[in-house]
């Protein structure tokens, strides 16, 4: 099964701004998404923020929560995805 | 619980997205149109027409949906059928035209861009109804849109039927006149096989086999950037651990095929084929197979040491894909074409890549010679000589060899035909002028070699 779990994880990729952290954290947070983990890290000269989340018990259904996070990285100047953890599953691990 | 992955890793796949054109080429729908037979054409191509919207309605939005939710992009949503000779043949109708119109409008209806299975398997000889396929392929291709015709023509087992060969050389002129126009673009939708797999997700050679479920879904992977981004960052790098970058980034990309593969079979519900391990290139620029050779090292693809730098390739990509990947099949390995990579297209066009390399370097690559424009007043029997050559490589090394050329109405060598899309442009290349006409029209069958005889 591809998705056995309903955790995902986003990424934000641009210029390091203050407010990044609780920005994304916010429409996790309206959506009853719990934050599992945060880790960041530069990709070339980018800022990278990578946080895991829990849709388990989330209010809102994956796609909007998705969407919503695009818009806001499309406001503060930055790149949001959010992808199921599955995709790093299969790639990374045998 | 603490994140599984490194940030290393994550930025990996994100940066094989966003960067270098990691992308599932396509989603190919396999539907058997067995159950469509019958002794009026008009109700076959109802049937047809019938079946396909049926099976295929949910194909376009699944696709979308694992789009999103994965975040790979999934390129093309196509639908592949049963060999049309096979189906249509209950029918008393000496064209099949009908049948390809029926087959162009159920694409349009669930949404896909191409529909494969105007086919016809003749490698030992023709039936009637494989007689009515070939004679319907030209009218077929110019008056629909979508939809891809193929014909087998050798296997290693049979050998090859020259009586097809010959005939189709006389197919793919009337196919390009009839689309003369759009540079002879209905070429650019028929392929000639020898060896063709059941289960290739690949236009424009893709059929559901004989020997294939009620429906399938396959998956054809791509992925030339990211391979190429891998070779480049080793410059220094021996051929041993050259294959092992590509081995390593191949595995990569092929786990994304087989978790989209085994998502869309769950939500189509639809047993899961194959994942088709190709390096598929597009005319946008990083996704080229030909720039991954001149990665290794050589000055201009087509130059001396492409074929050993392409052979490198194309095992170091089955032998990573093999592991990734519970069920490996389609056709698998690189492909070359000329006017879908833009390495190719260069190299052609400053004359450092042409037919006879072309064709020595399918011996170790997975499909053959494909977009290919040659000249307009190419003779039919030379046409057919180049599927005979094609053949024979395949059917000697049994492995799959295919001829999709376009002898472009009104082209000269030099000229550049514009296909658009995914077909990009083509330069028109150089052939042999010295006939292959008494050769050719020797007529009959190529016996099959030794190395067809293996019971």
């Amino acid at each position: 099964m591809p998705s056995s779990s309903n955790r995902i994880i986003v990424t934000v990729i641009g210029q390091d701004q203050v407010g990044i952290i609780a920005a994304v954290s916010a429409v996790l947070a309206e959506a009853h998404a719990n934050i599992v983990d945060i880790s960041q890290t530069t990709l070339q000269e980018f800022f990278a923020m990578i946080m895991m989340a829990d849709l388990e018990h989330a209010s809102r259904p994956f796609a909007e929560i998705k969407q919503r996070l695009n818009a806001k990285g499309e406001e503060m100047g930055l790149r949001i995805d959010a992808q199921h953890e599955a995709v790093f599953n299969y790639m990374h691990r045998v | 619980m603490p994140m599984q992955f490194s940030a290393q890793e994550i930025i990996e796949t994100i940066r094989m997205v966003q960067m270098e054109n990691l992308d599932i080429r396509t989603i190919t729908l396999g539907i058997s149109l067995r159950d469509c037979a019958h002794p009026d054409l008009n109700v076959v191509a109802q049937k047809v027409y019938d079946k396909i919207c049926r099976l295929g309605s949910r194909l376009v939005p699944v696709g979308a949906e694992i789009e999103r939710d994965y975040g790979i992009p999934i390129i093309n949503k196509r639908i592949s059928v049963t060999p049309i000779a096979l189906v249509a043949e209950s029918a008393d109708a000496d064209d099949y035209v009908a049948v390809a119109r029926a087959m162009d409008r159920a694409a349009t209806e669930v949404g896909v861009n191409f529909i494969g299975g105007f086919s016809a398997l003749v490698h030992k000889g023709t039936t009637a109804g494989d007689q009515a396929l070939l004679r319907s392929i030209p009218e077929a291709l110019a008056t629909t849109e979508r939809v891809c015709s193929s014909v087998n023509v050798g296997t290693t087992r049979a050998g090859i039927n020259m009586d097809a060969v010959a005939h189709l050389g006389e197919i793919i002129l009337d196919t390009a006149a009839r689309t003369a126009d759009r540079g002879g673009i209905g070429c650019a939708k028929l392929v000639v096989f020898c060896n063709a797999v059941d289960d290739n997700p690949f236009m424009a050679g893709a059929f559901h086999g004989i020997g294939e479920p009620e429906c399938v879904v396959n998956v054809g992977v791509s992925g030339p950037g990211v391979v190429c981004m891998a070779v480049k960052k080793e410059p220094g790098a021996d051929f041993g651990e050259l294959a092992s970058i590509i081995k390593r980034t191949a595995f990569k990309v092929t786990r994304m095929g087989e978790l989209v593969g085994r998502a869309a079979s769950e939500k189509l519900a639809v047993p899961f084929g194959i994942v088709d391990l190709s390096l598929a290139p597009t005319p946008a620029q990083g996704d080229s197979v030909a720039r991954i050779l001149e990665a290794m090292g050589l000055e201009r693809v087509g130059t001396h040491g492409s074929t050993a730098a392409l052979a490198l390739l194309n095992d170091a990509v089955k032998k990573g894909g093999a592991m990734a990947s519970s069920y490996v099949g389609g056709l698998s390995g690189a492909f070359i074409p000329v006017s879908e990579d833009e390495g190719m297209i260069e190299a052609a066009m400053m004359g450092a890549i042409g037919i006879d390399k072309l064709e020595a370097m399918t011996c170790v690559c997975s499909v053959g010679l494909d977009m290919i424009a040659v000249p307009g007043d190419t003779p039919a029997a030379t046409l057919a000589a180049i599927i005979a050559d094609e053949a024979a490589i395949g059917m000697i090394n049994a492995k799959t060899t295919a001829v999709r050329i376009i002898p472009a109405p009104g082209r000269k060598v030099g000229d550049v035909v514009e296909f658009g899309g995914l077909l990009g442009k083509a330069p028109v290349m150089a052939l042999h002028p010295w006939s292959s006409a008494a050769f050719v029209g020797r007529g009959g069958r190529i016996p099959a070699p030794l190395q067809g005889l293996r019971n």
